[in-house]
């Protein structure tokens, strides 16, 4: 099959997913809701007694909420999936003369821009919180890019759910451990006042050196290590994601 | 595209098809001839491994051994000629619950890469009387409207050969009527039909030739005369009443066992 039928399919697959979600707005709602609330309690209720330095709490605090609201986002791709797996309409695409993969890229690249909608919704609320950030053009695409590249990764992760998940409780569940590793990390909190092994592990995460990465290209400063660290934790969480879904779908189709 | 098959009356040609999962053998050797442009049913009890033949015919499910062609192109090596060529439908009707009739069929035909495609799903509503029902969520149709519009998808792009799996489990007397109506007149038309069913009366209503699976072999395959005939008369209490497919059906799963 040619590149451009699998351009095409994959549009079309992608433009019917996005229907979908502009049929049920509350699955970009609800993606944002829980994030913002945490964002509200922390800065609002306990932020006033954590102390993060010169920063203000809603600058430290924002890039660790971001994570949380991909991590939450991404079910609705497995949810999604599953849908498709357990209506039929899964079995009926990959019995068509279509570029067979242009389903599973179809609702990828919907959980990209679903995801993207509730980003600028939280960051929205951030800059009514007093979320300020001088970054230039250049950092702001730094900081989409890690964003989107952390969605990509977790995406394909949620694939594999989506195929293989015989309840639907078996499809959201899979997404709590990823909401709650940013509280293990630099998100919420300094590492250096953790008990040492917490500490040690919330330094190792990849959502610490992710979340210092954002913090620092939103506050002009250099990224150092960090970056590297973050992008390289991003890659490869994607490859591996990607490799994995891959079997398992190869393994649903044959 | 895709090079025409050899001309052949023959659609479907299966040979010594196995399949197992784990230690259960679903298929032990099925042996299958369909004509081009008839209906052959293929009945068998739950978990005969009907729905396993069908996979394996529209290239979902891989077999363990045996071949299959399906419009003259094997299941195996040539599974996209083979998809350019079927269409299958499923046991629950695979419609997009929450885009509308005419939404699911334009996507279908986007898919199929079709000239027009909202031109092709104008006429399927049309002929499926799907038109006052077009542009509401497929979610809100009745069962008969949803194999309606399913069997509306199917048909898109001309497949030469359709698989139908169970079209009617699950629907109301009138809702099977419309879809048995539909059934003939798509093979009046020309197009090859698999159906598997587990009611006796549909394949009996239906079916050009009926193919009975069972311990995962084909046990009888015939016109309805035929299987008639495989009874013997002298088993027959009452002489002067022919053997529904009913009777002929009982009797060959029990000689079977």
């Amino acid at each position: 099959m040619t590149t451009t039928a699998h351009l095409s399919d994959t549009t079309t697959l992608l433009g019917r997913s996005l229907r979908h979600i502009s049929r049920s707005p509350d699955t970009i709602i609800t993606t944002a809701i829980t994030p913002i609330a945490m964002l509200l309690l922390f800065v609002y209720v306990l932020g006033g007694s954590i102390s993060v330095g010169q920063e203000s709490y809603v600058n430290y605090l924002l890039p660790g909420i971001l994570l949380i609201t991909i991590a939450s986002g991404i079910s609705y791709t497995a949810f999604r999936l599953f849908t498709d797996v357990s209506t039929g309409l899964f079995e009926r695409l990959q019995s068509m003369p279509i570029t067979r993969s242009a389903v599973l890229w179809g609702h990828v690249l919907t959980s990209l821009v679903a995801n993207a909608v509730s980003l600028v919704l939280v960051v929205l609320v951030g800059l009514l919180m007093g979320f300020r950030s001088g970054a230039g053009v250049v950092a702001w695409l730094g900081v989409v890019g890690l964003l989107a590249l952390f969605t990509l990764a977790l995406t394909w992760l949620a694939v594999i759910p989506g195929l293989t998940a015989t309840s639907i409780d078996g499809v959201s569940g899979f997404s709590y451990p990823l909401i709650f590793l940013p509280f293990v990390s630099s998100a919420f909190v300094p590492t250096d006042g953790m008990p040492t092994a917490v500490g040690w592990f919330a330094e190792h995460q990849p959502v610490t050196s992710i979340v210092n990465t954002l913090r620092n290209l939103l506050a002009e400063q250099p990224v150092g290590d960090d970056g590297w660290i973050a992008l390289a934790w991003c890659v490869g969480l994607l490859l591996v994601a990607y490799a994995l879904a891959m079997r398992t779908y190869r393994r649903r189709i044959s | 595209m895709t090079t025409s098959p050899p001309l052949t009356a023959t659609a479907i040609a299966v040979a010594g098809l196995t399949k197992s999962y784990g230690d259960q053998r679903v298929l032990d050797g099925v042996d299958l001839t369909v004509r081009s442009g008839s209906i052959h049913a293929l009945l068998g009890s739950n978990g005969a491994g009907k729905t396993t033949v069908v996979r394996i015919l529209s290239t979902l499910l891989k077999a363990d051994g045996g071949t299959a062609t399906v419009a003259g192109h094997d299941v195996a090596t040539q599974p996209a000629e083979v998809r350019a060529a079927i269409s299958l439908t499923g046991q629950f009707a695979a419609v997009d619950d929450i885009l509308t009739g005419r939404e699911n069929l334009v996507l279908i035909a986007k898919l199929r890469h079709v000239d027009d495609p909202r031109g092709v799903a104008d006429q399927l509503l049309t002929r499926f009387d799907l038109v006052d029902a077009a542009d509401r969520r497929a979610a809100t149709y009745s069962g008969g409207m949803r194999r309606r519009l399913d069997i509306a998808m199917s048909l898109i792009g001309d497949p030469s050969v359709l698989f139908l799996d169970e079209p009617t489990t699950g629907l109301d007397p009138q809702a099977r009527l419309e879809v048995w109506r539909t059934i003939a007149e798509l093979a009046a038309g020309g197009t090859t039909v698999l159906l598997t069913t587990q009611y006796l009366d549909e394949a009996e209503h239906l079916a050009d030739r009926i193919a009975i699976l069972h311990g995962g072999r084909i046990i009888a395959d015939g016109t309805f005369a035929d299987l008639q005939a495989l009874l013997p008369p002298t088993e027959v209490e009452y002489v002067e009443k022919k053997p529904t497919l009913e009777d002929v059906f009982l009797a060959l799963v029990r000689h079977e066992q």
